[in-house]
């Protein structure tokens, strides 16, 4: 039987199931197949913070959604086009993201009695839509419903294997995989070769997850429950390589990276927490790099360990969240004080205290900035993307090393877990970055460790180990130039004014901010940092698509502002700044700069919808042309 | 998830540390920086500092070799007294600190000072956690059962009952043994010495600077303006005899000028005899020979409960345990180092096919 093949420009398939089920693999290989295809694609994974919630379960539900294009893509999404439910409970949670008319896949199997219960059903939503025309089709009515028994179909077709029931079931989501990869035209060799590898030791288990998957691709092929097969074509993209990349895997390259292009050995003290646990791992795994890593007994250790390793010559490093930050407070503190080059990442999560520890936020620019006791100034940094993460982990050790200075990198979780198509980079075209160790002083000449580089404002730095350079450094104040404790109040206020002024020049080395104004006549501004990147930029391309006009700038940035950010806000009418926060970028910015920011404003611990951002700045842009008819 | 052999490192005592060159020699005077010093006058700090000037010389260690590092309290001022590397960091967090240190810097000698509150009370996890395992750095705990540098609060080593500006109806916290501690945690070298004992506390010191791994030597020492006389009884010339259990390797443990030792108790754990023929007495034969390289911390432990945890009127002073075990930084810097041995080529090289690996696709 031959199908009717159906082009789309771009599709949002959202995998649903129990957290056991295997989703975050199965949307992991689906958007490995679409890269390798040559898609644009942007993903977010959501899962929950139980590693195992119960077995059926709403909160245990955990999903899985890719955006894939024939053009460039900025976000996962606002809604999907496609649902594939892996139960009730599955079904339940992620149907009010549905619009009417999408498609909905659901696995029957789980569909009983006591799985509809778990999930909150008081019947079955997949029988009422067989009710008689006009009757009430249930929750399902008004969209593209296509009920089948996944579970049933895959332990029929690896029976052969002999495996338990409870293993041969476990292959339903490659089972899913194989149905969905046909669906939408994608090569399913990547995942086989991945299911080689991974499985390599347990052959019934590989086999049966091989056969799983091309029975999923076959049940396409052969069903008449789907008549149609779609297609997202190839989207043009510069030359050059390419690979799927989720943030925290790119952010640990960068910092690989950044051992390699400084000649530093690297150093991450770190406490696991999530969702920056990742980094740990994967740096782990690099000591061929010269990368060592110390999981400390705590968060505190994690950092006083890698400033330890600063004080002796290495690229020091922590990775935390939010609540790791706030225990890590002193120390960054003590960084600044003895002006040590140190990196400290902070992926964020929802806050505060524990809050969501799997769902992504912004709120933590305020603790990066203003976190400590005293005048503590602390530069700051932001990924703007998964692949981004890699340039801003280098970024943040050339600012750490050149300046002496500890660095926030402000991540999130979002950036962390999603992914994006990443065009690898030449390592020649990487910056340098240049450690420039004191030296020994010539002789009859003293060693002043708080002089200062006149451009940089930088102090000298000097591990152990150099004859002559003996000093010693700390919390307590320093006197200008000698190091030596001091109490003076007149040096206390200079000192309090160098290391801010320190700061404040790393802005002479910044480069001009990029504002995306294309007809130049804007006169909304949409100023975003982080990982709003995506929404931003998406909604933007929406209001001039309708014919609105609105610029865009985001920071890299935060803390100190691009020299020319004040100068480029005076321009606009409007300045909109959009945060997954209640307007912490917007307090900076109205403080510094005396502009009444208008702040757009969700903390729901998913990323912004572009939709409902596009809105909010059309609104604007009315308001705007209002004001002038009056 | 598995356990897997490690490899054991080679490495003893200080080796990886430079050395001075063939006829060089250092002073204490070179270990003395130009800074005033400024503890309290009478202050047991004083001579643990004159102590530590006039040992250092004898490691034969490069003196840009050596760090100090420190926390926060009257003790922790120590490393801006010495003409070495220094950090005076905050409180409590001075091993963590050293660790990181220590892990990536073989050719350095690590030191840290510390005194009861920093290392015990606001510091404790990171004390116990370098303890365990075992970072090679040299932890000097000066003891002065009392918070001197705030003004005079109890201490975690401070006796119950103990009337202090925080406590005016008397402590009720029941306080640390810091060699117990250390013995729980299964630190490699645990010691005790005495500030006024200059031969002892030297002594000490040179065995627990020889050690790799992390040695915990606990210094008693007295704070003449908030807890004056916390020691009297072991300083003493008349008491000190029967206060001081001194513990040499290989030494019967007997004390109060060989009329008492140390044996097994019927309880399991240890107990003061006296030596002599009468009924109840204890031959000599019968007391324990004191062996500190005994792997089983136990009855170095139960030897460390004869401390008094009120008023200090009896206290062993020595060496409880000096046993070898694997450094955590030596093998952190194995396990690197085996990694680059594996991975040969330009590290340039090496990162261009790291960040271009995975499954990857190419536009052309």
């Amino acid at each position: 039987m031959s199908k009717q093949v159906k082009q789309l420009d771009r599709v949002v398939i959202r995998f649903a199931g129990d957290s056991g089920d295997g989703m975050q693999l199965t949307g992991d290989r689906f958007t490995q197949e679409s890269a390798s295809f040559g898609n644009d694609l942007v993903t977010l994974p959501n899962f929950p913070a139980e590693i195992r919630a119960p077995q059926g379960t709403i909160p245990g539900v955990s999903s899985f959604q890719v955006h894939f294009a024939d053009h460039d893509i900025l976000t996962p999404g606002d809604a999907p086009d496609v649902l594939v439910a892996m139960n009730p409970a599955a079904l339940k949670a992620n149907l009010g993201d549905m619009p009417k008319g999408a498609t909905i896949i659901v696995d029957t199997h789980d569909f009983t009695g006591r799985n509809l219960t778990k999930a909150g059903y008081e019947s079955n939503p997949l029988e009422a839509l067989d009710a008689e025309d006009g009757g009430d089709q249930g929750p399902l009515a008004g969209y593209s419903v296509h009920p089948v028994d996944l579970t049933g179909m895959t332990v029929e077709a690896v029976k052969e294997f002999g495996l338990s029931r409870k293993d041969a079931a476990r292959a339903k989501n490659m089972f899913a995989l194989g149905l969905l990869s046909w669906l939408y035209g994608r090569p399913i060799a990547p995942t086989e070769q991945f299911l080689h590898r991974r499985f390599a030791r347990v052959a019934d288990i590989r086999d049966a997850n091989l056969t799983a998957l091309k029975a999923g691709w076959n049940f396409g092929e052969t069903t008449e429950t789907f008549v149609v097969q779609y297609e997202v074509k190839p989207a043009p993209m510069a030359a050059g390589t390419y690979r799927n990349i989720t943030g925290n895997l790119a952010l640990a390259y960068g910092l690989v990276a950044a051992g390699v292009q400084s000649d530093l050995p690297v150093f991450l003290g770190s406490y696991p927490i999530t969702p920056a646990s990742d980094i740990l791992h994967e740096l782990s795994k690099h000591k061929a790099f010269g990368v060592t890593t110390f999981q400390a007994e705590d968060e505190i250790a994690g950092i006083g360990s890698a400033i330890g390793a600063a004080y002796g010559g290495a690229l020091g490093v922590t990775t935390t969240s939010g609540p790791g930050i706030a225990l890590k407070s002193e120390a960054i503190g003590l960084a600044v004080m003895t002006e040590l080059p140190l990196l400290v990442i902070d992926v964020q999560r929802g806050g505060p205290s524990t809050g969501l520890p799997t769902k992504t936020e912004q709120a933590d620019l305020l603790q990066a900035m203003f976190g400590r006791n005293g005048e503590a100034p602390v530069p700051i940094v932001a990924p703007q993307s998964p692949g981004d993460c890699f340039s801003a982990a280098l970024e943040a050790a050339r600012i750490a090393v050149t300046y002496r200075t500890p660095v926030m990198l402000l991540s999130d979780g979002y950036l962390a877990n999603g992914s994006e198509p990443w065009h690898v980079p030449e390592v020649a075209d990487l910056p340098k970055i240049d450690a420039n160790f004191a030296t020994a002083p010539a002789e009859g000449e003293e060693f002043l460790p708080y002089s200062r580089d006149p451009e940089s404002l930088a102090r000298p730095w000097a591990p152990p180990g150099t004859a002559g350079l003996e000093h010693r450094i700390g919390g307590l104040e320093k006197a200008d130039g000698s190091g030596n404790i001091s109490y003076d109040s007149a040096n206390h206020d200079k000192m309090t004014r160098l290391r801010q002024a320190k700061v404040d020049r790393i802005a002479e080395s910044l480069p001009p901010l990029e504002v995306d104004d294309p007809t130049g006549d804007a006169r909304v501004l949409v100023l975003g940092w982080g990982s709003t990147y995506g929404p931003i930029g998406a909604a933007v391309r929406r209001v001039r698509n309708e014919g609105g006009k609105a610029a865009q700038v985001h920071l890299r940035h935060l803390n100190p502002f691009p020299k020319d950010l004040g100068e480029i806000l005076k321009r606009y009418d409007k300045v909109l700044i959009p945060e997954m926060n209640l307007g912490q970028l917007s307090m900076l910015i109205r403080a510094k700069y005396l502009v009444d920011a208008v702040g757009f404003n969700q903390v729901r611990g998913l990323p912004l919808k572009a939709a409902e951002l596009a809105e909010a700045i059309t609104g604007l842009v009315e308001q705007i042309e209002k004001e002038d008819a009056r | 998830m598995t356990a897997t052999d490690l490899g054991l490192p080679s490495l003893r005592g200080t080796e990886g540390v430079p050395v001075l060159n063939e006829g060089e020699k250092l002073t204490g005077k070179d270990f003395s920086s130009d800074q005033e010093v400024r503890w309290c006058p009478g202050c047991g700090d004083y001579a643990v500092l004159k102590a530590v000037q006039g040992f250092l010389p004898d490691l034969g260690l490069r003196r840009e070799n050596i760090v100090f590092v420190s926390g926060i309290g009257c003790s922790s001022r120590f490393p801006y007294y010495l003409d070495t590397y220094g950090m005076h960091s905050i409180h409590g967090r001075a091993p963590s600190i050293a660790t990181g240190l220590a892990t990536s810097r073989e050719d350095l000698s690590v030191w840290v000072v510390t005194g009861d509150g920093d290392a015990l009370s606001i510091g404790g996890n990171h004390l116990i956690h370098a303890l365990r395992r075992n970072v090679n750095m040299t932890i000097l705990l000066f003891n002065n059962r009392i918070y001197g540098l705030t003004k005079g609060q109890y201490s975690p080593t401070s006796e119950a009952g103990k009337i202090t500006k925080s406590t005016p109806m008397g402590s009720v916290d029941h306080p640390f043994n810091p060699v117990s501690l250390a013995l729980g945690a299964e630190a490699s070298f645990v010691a005790r010495t005495i500030d006024s004992d200059r031969k002892h506390l030297t002594s000490v010191l040179a065995a627990a600077a020889a050690h790799r791994g992390t040695s915990l030597v606990e210094i008693y020492q007295n704070c003449p303006i908030f807890n004056d006389g916390a020691f009297d009884a072991i300083k003493d010339r008349d008491t000190k005899e029967h206060a001081i259990i001194p513990l040499e390797h290989g030494q019967p443990i007997v004390f109060g000028g060989g009329t008492k030792g140390l044996v097994r108790a019927a309880h399991g754990g240890v107990e003061v005899a006296e030596i002599g023929d009468a009924d109840g007495q204890v031959s000599l034969e019968q007391v324990i020979v004191h062996d500190a390289h005994q792997q089983d911390p136990t009855l170095a432990f139960a030897i460390s409960r004869l401390t008094d945890a009120g008023y200090l009127n009896r206290s062993p002073i020595g060496i409880f345990r000096q046993v070898e075990r694997p450094t955590y930084d030596d093998q952190a810097r194995g396990q690197v180092d085996s990694a680059r041995k594996a991975a040969p080529g330009e590290q340039s090289d090496r990162l261009a096919a790291l960040i271009g690996g995975g499954d990857t696709w190419t536009v052309v």
